[in-house]
């Protein structure tokens, strides 16, 4: 059970899929318009990264490496396909906001990069985890982006007035020029506070380049292509 | 300044121009059209606007350099003339938070962080405008004269294409040279714009081949298209003198697209960045969803800025004959 507690706090920290690994930049841009957006965005790719995690690891000795990426695409299709008609049928306005990025999950680097680099290496029961705790960093990462976004651009978090009637929203931070802008704010904000602990010589946790389990699926990059902060100086 | 670069022996010539020398002059030639803009809008009183949007992107620039423990650079005016520009690009009805926050911006966002003056990749008063102009659309583009709220000449001209009447209707190429007219507090008067121009041009500042390019350009585009869209006929004088009077075009021209951090160095890359600057305003203004485009124009101008220099770099004596 170690391992499986583990992987959540790799997943939601130390190699958290929006603020760390970058990956899946393009939802995160596009649909943090307003927090429940992020939210519903993140948990349906947790929903179908948990099945898709699981069924690979089930599947992992039955797939032969050859065509393992299509086996995978074939079985993340499948788990999108039943989350945007669950989508559709119980949540038809979050279906609607969120438009063609639901299918788009398909394509999501974090399901394949997770498939390929851990869930078709490892048992059942961790790759559920691995599942959940990238799953819930996506999530983590998306809402905060969207309640900063929301609450700038349009005076409200989760639809409910925040911001005093004189505020005057400022638009551009829920059109595409603010996710960059706060998504950019909330990296750097994210590097300042671990260099601040590795100061203060407490234990920094440290993304693990390219090693075992780590930056999915690449071909190599030593960490020179994703530096973080932290590891500059 | 630079005491590391001592390769030969004296006598030296040493030139006068310093940054903060440069950044004076502009300051100072920008004084004619914002002492016309307060003069112009003083129903509205804009020499509080102006006052205040300057003041705080000094105060912006040296709060931010003081935190994080970096020389401070506020004696080199250039904030001076980064608020000042941004105060004559805001209507007259701006009230004084948005001068600020617009402040902030540029000098924080596009200045600072990508690392202070001569590291800024686009204009900051042109993208902090931009930055304005999105949020606030509604705001940036009401504009009063005379206590009354009215389109400004280029609206106008639109408002009447699409009423089907003649496109000039009410539009006075007089009022419009002397700048009693609607707009921006700093951009209406094309006499005091030009008074600040030929300063810069006398001082050697700027030299005319970025504004010159630019405004030929345009008046050819607008000469040619302008025909086909407005239905005015090619090269219709009058029309012209309006596109070239009207909006920021003369400031843009002038003070904006010669911003020396962010136009390209060779000289063939000015003539290319002057054209490409002309062909865009004259896109975005006649084609484009608003009737002015001269902002846009310009940032978007001065993120291909690295390309042209890479294309127009000459090539050094003696390089290029064999491979």
């Amino acid at each position: 059970m170690n391992s499986c507690t583990e992987r959540l706090y790799n997943g939601l920290i130390k190699e958290n899929p929006t603020f760390v690994m970058m990956l899946g930049m393009c939802p995160t841009l596009a649909v943090t318009t307003s927090a429940i957006n992020g939210i519903g965005m993140g948990l349906s790719t947790t929903v179908v990264l948990v099945l898709s995690n699981m069924l690979i690891s089930m599947l992992r000795k039955v797939i032969p490496d050859s065509v393992r990426m299509p086996a995978f695409i074939v079985i993340v299709a499948s788990f999108v396909t039943m989350v945007q008609f669950l989508l559709q049928g119980f949540v038809p306005s979050l279906y609607d906001s969120l438009g063609i990025y639901i299918p788009l999950i398909v394509v999501n680097c974090i399901i394949l990069g997770r498939a390929e680099s851990y869930a078709s290496k490892n048992p059942v029961l961790p790759s559920i985890f691995d599942g959940i705790g990238m799953g819930l960093g996506f999530t983590f990462g998306l809402t905060c982006i969207a309640i900063v976004r929301e609450l700038i651009g349009s005076g409200k978090i989760f639809g409910i007035q925040i911001m005093p009637s004189f505020y005057e929203p400022v638009t551009i931070f829920i059109l595409a020029p603010g996710a960059f802008l706060v998504l950019a704010f909330l990296v750097a904000a994210r590097s300042k506070i671990m260099k601040k602990m590795a100061a203060k010589g407490k234990e920094v946790p440290k993304a693990q380049r390219c090693a075992e389990g780590g930056c999915a699926s690449c071909g190599g990059c030593e960490g020179k292509v994703f530096p973080t902060g932290q590891e500059k100086e | 300044m630079s005491e590391q670069l001592k390769i030969s022996s004296s006598p030296h010539i040493r030139s006068k121009a310093t940054t903060s020398n440069i950044m004076m002059w502009v300051a100072i030639a920008l004084l004619p059209a914002t002492a016309f803009g307060i003069y112009n809008f003083r129903d509205t009183h804009e020499w509080l606007v102006v006052i205040v949007t300057t003041a705080a992107a000094v105060l912006t620039e040296y709060i931010y350099e003081k935190l994080m423990h970096k020389p401070i650079t506020i004696k080199d005016f250039s904030a001076v003339v980064t608020g000042l520009l941004l105060a004559l690009n805001l209507p007259p009805t701006a009230p004084l938070w948005m001068g600020v926050l617009g402040s902030v911006f540029a000098i924080l966002v596009v200045k600072q962080l990508f690392g202070g003056l001569g590291q800024n990749f686009m204009n900051p008063a042109l993208a902090a405008r931009c930055f304005l102009l999105i949020s606030f659309t509604g705001r940036m583009t009401s504009f009063t004269y005379d206590g009354i709220s009215g389109a400004t000449p280029l609206a106008a001209i639109r408002a009447n294409v699409e009423a089907g009447n003649s496109a000039l209707a009410g539009v006075n190429s007089m009022d419009m040279l002397l700048g009693k007219i609607g707009g921006t507090i700093g951009e209406t008067s094309v006499i005091a714009i030009m008074i600040g121009a030929i300063i810069l041009i006398l001082m050697g500042i700027i030299d005319l081949r970025i504004p010159g390019t630019y405004i030929v350009t345009f008046a050819l585009f607008i000469g040619i298209f302008g025909g086909f869209v407005d239905g005015i006929g090619f090269f219709n004088i009058s029309y012209m003198t309006a596109q070239l009077c009207g909006g920021g075009l003369m400031l843009g021209a002038w003070f904006m697209a010669t911003d020396y951090v962010t136009s390209p160095i060779t000289k063939k890359g000015q003539i290319v960045y002057g054209i490409i600057l002309g062909v865009l305003t004259g896109i975005f203004r006649l084609f484009g969803g608003a009737a002015e485009g001269v902002s846009y124009a310009i940032i978007f101008s001065n993120l291909l800025v690295p390309l042209i220099e890479r294309v127009t770099l000459p090539k050094p004596f003696g390089k290029g004959g064999e491979k």
